[in-house]
């Protein structure tokens, strides 16, 4: 059982989540974006960073780079994939995710760790969670804003899996550090095998980083990998 | 023959635009009276080799929809400048 983490021209933090991912006891392999096969991979991560320079628009170059094709086909197949950042505006771009990502509301790069609750368990990230647990994880984005056209049919779903909020996980305009709609943070598709968030969980792992709050949602995704594997 | 185009691309009305929304209120701090919405957008030039204009556009259509533009956010118009 190998999760592969993709590399795009860009991207950041691929090895920190692979060393996120060996911590919660899943092998991790990175994967070049020119490779248009994952060689069977049991789940797939794209990680954060600025791939392709996020010219034109985030994620918009990226997702027509060859290992997307495969990344699609996986995704259809149900096999769990997870986007950090900029991973989850590729993810956004290539329609397997709904929504968009644009500029912060305050027009700043924002780079701090924030505050998410757990709005539902249904997904890959989110299963070990619990609904209204409170998870402190690092931001890392200037086009972190989360909006969508048909909103209301992305909340009816049960899409939406984080939500910004104080420490308290109290969710309101203070509370949502760059504008995104209804606080969303992280969502998942409808069969439930996709997910994309914008904080980095990576970097919030083991005590020694401050956090490590992040470490749930890995758990939350090596568990759906070998639920799928079994 | 080549033919010209500039694509205007926009965001979708009802969504949140943050260089709008602040550049209008720039305007107003700065003492501009009547300004009312202030949209932003992207203008892209682009030259296409084809044998008519028609098929030039039709071509510079594609793009937007595949590339220039994402449908989930943003509207385009495509006009012929040569």
């Amino acid at each position: 059982m190998t999760i592969a983490v993709v590399v795009f021209p860009g991207t950041n933090c691929e090895r920190d989540v692979t060393h996120a991912l060996g911590l919660v006891g899943a092998d991790a392999e990175l994967a070049w974006h020119k490779d248009r096969d994952l060689g069977g991979a049991s789940g797939v991560v794209l990680p954060g960073g600025f791939a392709h320079g996020d010219y034109l628009r985030t994620g918009a170059i990226a997702r027509f780079s060859p290992i997307m094709a495969e990344v699609e086909r996986l995704a259809s197949e149900g096999v769990p994939i997870i986007g950090i950042c900029n991973g989850f505006q590729i993810l956004c771009e290539a329609g397997i995710l709904p929504g968009a990502l644009i500029a912060n509301r305050d027009l700043k790069f924002i780079c701090k760790p924030i505050h998410l609750r757990v709005e539902s368990t249904d997904s890959v990230l989110t299963r070990a969670a619990q609904v209204g647990r409170v998870l402190r994880i690092p931001l890392n984005s200037y086009e972190g804003n989360y909006i969508a056209t048909d909103i209301d049919t992305v909340e009816d779903a049960g899409n939406v899996i984080l939500r910004y909020s104080d420490p308290r996980g109290t969710v309101d305009d203070r509370s949502d550090p760059n504008g995104s709609t209804n606080s969303i943070a992280g969502v998942t598709n409808e069969n439930r095998n996709v997910a994309g968030l914008m904080p980095h969980p990576e970097r919030a792992i083991e005590e020694i980083l401050g956090s490590s709050d992040g470490r749930v949602l890995f758990e939350s995704f090596v568990a759906s990998v070998e639920a799928v594997h079994a | 023959m080549i033919y010209a185009f500039v694509v205007h691309i926009g965001r979708k009305a009802g969504l949140s635009d943050p260089e709008g929304t602040t550049t209008g209120k720039a305007l107003r701090d700065l003492g501009f009276r009547g300004v009312g919405n202030v949209a932003f957008g992207r203008t892209i030039t682009l030259e296409i080799d084809a044998d008519s204009q028609d098929a030039a556009r039709i071509k510079v259509d594609e793009m937007c929809q595949k590339l220039l533009a994402n449908p989930v956010m943003e509207h385009y118009t495509i006009e012929a400048v040569s």
